[in-house]
């Protein structure tokens, strides 16, 4: 994930003044496959529209400005950081978070998912779905990635509890018994 | 032993919902329509007394319930010393603090209303450094007495193993005296003399600070919160809010997951406004979310240290004496802090056998954000200049370091600081395991840039001994009941905050009851259903809510014996429990299920029935401890109920060009007393081991002239991402087991970061002949050091200025 492509995104969020009562936007888009048609304010961002006004609440805000990567969800097949997305931009668009991994893998938890279970791989939790997802397009898009690049494509994705090495070796035996 | 379940690694009883993000933490809990907002107003001021506070404009702004200043609630509150008020009273002590709060029917109103209120002070001027705030000799301070933090220090309630200093910034100084200093210095053969810095650092779990409180009217206080204490919480806040007509059993603290802890959601903090503030718009729950910001700034930080150290030893390396003085920075309100001061106090001559002691820890008030908890309790600070001394001291008495600790370490027997005997332990052992890991003493090749002029290798190691830092009567408690299907449910209300905690009292049940962890259920708290827990800190859970859960495990299994010898006429002696029942030793036949009997009971001839739900308790409290000791030599008490042990090592690879440190191996021996699950151990060791070398090589609190956190940020405070992690951690499990404690089993939780700055410096000393006096060991630090250093424009002594 490429923080930077994201992080310039102007957020006018914060920049609103106490007189402009904040615009409703009608958002269409595709959620995990499913059609979602909701009325929201337009300064709200994608992981507030997601958490707030949706209840899927596997993104989670750790920082809300583009740092920590707990909010990391698909958008058009790129994993992005919903706190850098604003609502209304998500319109026509497609829209994948942890709940629709699952939904793909019919309700159960994907192989992926497995092999951070059985590893071990997260302590306090809070970071992991950020992480699987963000783990989840990387080998979408590159199924046998080297440890150099599980590394570099996670490392936009903090944990503060694990040191990493458990979630990296977890992929890294994915990877091995899939080839 | 031969077990089935203690010592086998396990997945997680939480894994699943935690890799399904069926895990659900304080902020995504549904509180329905109703649910009120509060924002607070900060204060711009690091030291400042409040003039007037003017709401009136924020009470009219779209979306405000309510805004509550400190005239709503008067009231102080604290941990071990009650010196800190819900919001600023006359005067504001740091940056960030709160001075009144907004309650909105939305974030967004409540955060812009806040703004809205208008605070009138006259600024004062702040004391920002230990240096400032008391006078102390040997350092450079201004000549002018220093001013007052809190004039009122002397009316402060406090535990009594606190003394604190009234008329002074001085919260608390905790003293050690053993042996004759005067015989000490005059037997040493060589003195060495030297001051060591460490800043602040912050705890940066990722999931931040949040509280939800609900006042009913009924008179029913609810607080939702992200805490590794709810008992203690509870207690907090009917303590804090008994002004109110709130007691203790109307107050229930409910704690969901934690997205981590590291000390930073211990006690109370900001939670107690979501208490307060509940209170004020009855029937309506009300949200308290930190910002990432206010994450840095307004919860506990872990505290600075300035450490003058002084040390005798003999020309064969035996130390003989140890005088140490230890200035905590510990911010404006002390109430958790000055704990940390008090631990590290008693500690502070390390895990080594040094005949004369004299320790002076001083718990100084600053006009900087609260200090409190962090993994470690002041630990890791103190051991940054302890180890790096004693790297030194060897050295100059041309000593292999290894050697220097193998004749100089504690061992079982040992007298320590406070006065009582050293547990057995497996300290010699990892000295060994360590060096044996490291090749010590063995040349090592560069592995990534072989041959390059500019890369230069080091090692370097570092003992570490921690204690749980409690009260002398902290307790834990446990229920244990069993379902139809024989299936278990552990009742305890230490926290799951990453550590695995949930399983491994699954293991211990699992291993009394001979009934398989899937079919054991352990949930995170809530105070009205779950039994006492004091916190889940000091690493003391696996110990010491092990203990409570082994008791009960141990006492179901006392009423199936007592029910089975009075319902079917079998002798207790007889019977044991296999595969999720009772057998008979002497009966190969007998195998009655606990599904057949643990609620239904067992039926008799007669058609009656024996028995009724089987239900287990235990308490566990370490009733050998005591605070009680004489306040000028720190002797006579028993402060503290063990040691956890250990040493670890490390190979570094730094370019003399930019001073970057790339680190080829770490290896971490811990005496766990017993090991529960090697996978947690390990767990424990990879994450302590990275958040270690994060504060040893860049994190580091910045602060302005005026008191203001300059990084309040992932962007500018950078924590470790996977780029940054050592290429090889190799964990060590040694076990010693302890005379108490599930199976022997001792904290290693926060153990695993304490070494990791000393052993790093004395990594980079060896590399490349510089000490580095100040934390952290920042690339450009070292570049500049070693360029200083080689080109003579420094002697190696005398650089700590930089
Ligand atoms: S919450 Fe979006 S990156 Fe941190
Ligand atoms: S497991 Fe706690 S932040 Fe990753």
């Amino acid at each position: 994930m490429k923080k930077t492509k994201t992080k310039t995104k102007t957020k006018t969020k914060t920049t609103t003044t106490t007189k402009e009562v904040a615009n409703k936007c009608s958002v269409q888009f595709l959620l995990n496959d499913q059609k979602v048609s909701i009325e929201a304010p337009s300064n709200i961002t994608l992981l507030d529209l997601l958490r707030n006004q949706l209840g899927v609440k596997s993104p989670k805000c750790g920082c809300d400005v583009g740092d920590c990567g707990a909010c990391t969800v698909i958008l058009d097949g790129e994993s992005i950081r919903s706190c850098l997305v604003l609502a209304p931009e998500v319109h026509g668009r497609k829209v994948v978070t942890l709940e629709g991994i699952m939904k793909k893998s019919e309700g159960e938890m994907s192989e992926l998912q497995r092999y951070f279970l059985n590893k071990n791989s997260f302590q306090c939790g809070f970071c992991a779905p950020g992480i699987i997802v963000a783990a989840t397009d990387l080998l979408e898009k590159n199924p046998h990635p080297t440890r150099e690049e599980i590394v570099e494509g996670l490392s936009g994705n903090l944990c503060r509890c694990t040191g990493y090495t458990p979630i990296i070796d977890a992929v890294i035996d994915y990877i091995k018994q899939k080839s | 032993m031969e077990f089935s379940f203690i010592g086998k690694p396990a997945v997680r009883l939480d894994g699943k919902e935690k890799v399904t993000a069926a895990a659900r933490y304080v902020d995504d809990l549904d509180f329905g329509a109703n649910l009120l907002y509060a924002a607070v107003v900060e204060s711009p001021h690091a030291y400042a007394t409040i003039k007037s506070i003017d709401t009136s404009k924020a009470e009219k702004a779209p979306g405000v319930v309510k805004v509550i200043t400190g005239k709503d609630f008067p009231y102080k509150f604290g941990m071990y010393m009650q010196d800190r008020y819900i919001f600023a009273q006359e005067k504001v002590r740091f940056v960030g603090e709160q001075v009144a709060a907004v309650i909105a029917c939305d974030a967004i109103s409540a955060e812009r209303a806040a703004k809205l209120v208008k605070v009138n002070y006259d600024v004062l001027k702040p004391v920002l450094k230990v240096e400032e705030a008391l006078t102390i000799e040997g350092c450079n301070h201004s000549t002018s007495e220093p001013i007052l933090i809190h004039p009122e220090l002397k009316n402060y309630e406090h535990v009594p193993w606190f003394f604190p200093r009234p008329e002074s910034n001085i919260a608390h100084i905790r003293k050690i005296r053993t042996g004759d200093m005067d015989k000490g210095w005059a037997e040493a053969d060589h003195i060495f003399t030297d001051t060591y810095t460490v800043p602040r650092y912050a705890h940066c779990a990722i999931e931040v600070h949040a509280a939800v409180g609900l006042y009913d009217f009924s008179g029913r206080l609810t607080l939702w919160t992200a805490s590794q204490s709810p008992h203690t919480q509870r207690h907090l806040f009917a303590e804090a809010l008994a002004p109110l007509g709130v007691a203790h059993k109307d107050v229930r603290v409910i704690t969901p997951f934690v997205g981590g802890g590291f000390g930073g959601k211990a006690g109370v903090s900001m939670e107690i406004l979501a208490a307060a503030l509940a209170t004020t718009v009855r029937g309506n729950p009300v949200k308290v979310l930190w910002n990432r910001a206010q994450e840095f700034y307004n919860t506990y930080q872990r505290q600075g240290v300035l450490a003058q150290i002084k040390v005798g030893v003999k020309n064969d390396g035996t130390i003989i004496a140890l005088e140490q003085n230890l200035y905590w920075d510990a911010g404006a309100y002390v109430e958790y802090g000055a704990n940390v001061v008090n631990a590290a106090g008693l500690s502070a001559s390390g895990p080594y056998r040094i005949p004369n002691l004299k320790i002076d820890s001083y718990c100084v008030y600053t006009n900087l954000p609260p200090g409190g908890p962090y993994r470690g309790f002041g630990y890791s600070e103190f051991l940054f200049g302890l180890e790096s001394h004693f790297a030194e001291i060897a050295k100059k008495l041309k000593i292999d370091q290894i050697e220097f600790r193998r004749k100089n370490c504690i061992i079982e027997g040992d007298r320590l600081a406070y006065g009582g005997k050293m547990n057995p332990n497996g300290l010699q052992e990892a000295i060994e395991r360590v060096a044996s890991e490291i090749k010590w003493g063995e040349e090592e090749k560069t592995t990534t840039k072989a041959h390059a002029k500019n890369i230069r290798t080091g090692k370097g190691i570092s003992l570490f001994w921690k204690a749980p830092a409690m009260p002398p009567n902290a307790s834990s408690s446990a229920f244990i009941k069993f379902n139809e299907d024989g299936s278990i449910n552990i009742l305890v209300s230490a926290m799951e905050i990453g550590q695995g905690f949930l399983t491994v009292m699954a293991q211990i049940a699992a291993e009394i009851l001979s009934i398989p962890i899937e079919k054991i259920r352990v949930e995170t708290p809530d105070t009205d259903r779950n039994p006492y827990e004091w916190q889940t800190v000091a690493s003391h859970i696996t110990w010491g809510t092990g203990s409570a859960v082994l008791k009960a495990a141990e006492d179901m299994r006392e009423q199936i014996f007592c029910l089975i010898e009075r319902a079917l006429g079998k002798e207790r002696k007889d019977l044991y429990l296999k595969a999720e029942g009772v057998r008979s030793h002497s009966d190969e036949t007998f195998h009655l299920l606990y599904k057949d009997f643990v609620i239904s009971g067992i039926p008799m001839e007669d058609g009656t029935f024996r028995g009724g739900p089987i239900l287990g308790r235990g308490s566990f409290m370490p009733e050998y401890t005591s605070a009680k000791s004489n306040p000028e030599t720190g002797q006579g008490g028993k402060p503290n109920v063990h040691y956890t042990v250990g040493a670890a090592g490390i190979v570094i690879e730094v370019d003399t060009d930019t001073g970057k440190v790339t680190i080829p191996k770490v290896v971490m021996a811990v005496d766990a007393g017993r090991v529960l699950n090697p996978d947690l151990v390990k767990g424990q060791i990879t994450g302590g081991v990275l958040q270690g070398l994060a504060t040893a090589l860049y994190e580091d609190m910045r602060f302005d002239d005026k008191g203001r956190l300059l990084n309040p940020s992932f962007t500018d405070y950078k924590i470790p991402t996977t780029l940054d992690i050592p290429q090889e951690i190799v964990p060590v499990m040694l076990e010693v087991p302890g005379h108490d404690g599930p199976f022997g089993a001792r904290g290693i939780g926060e153990h695993t970061m304490i070494p990791i700055a000393p052993m790093l410096a004395n990594a980079i000393e060896d590399a490349l002949g510089i000490r580095i006096k100040s934390l952290p060991l920042t690339a450009e630090k070292i570049a500049l050091h070693f360029q200083l250093h080689s080109h003579k424009l420094i002697a190696n002594d005398n650089h700590s200025s930089l």
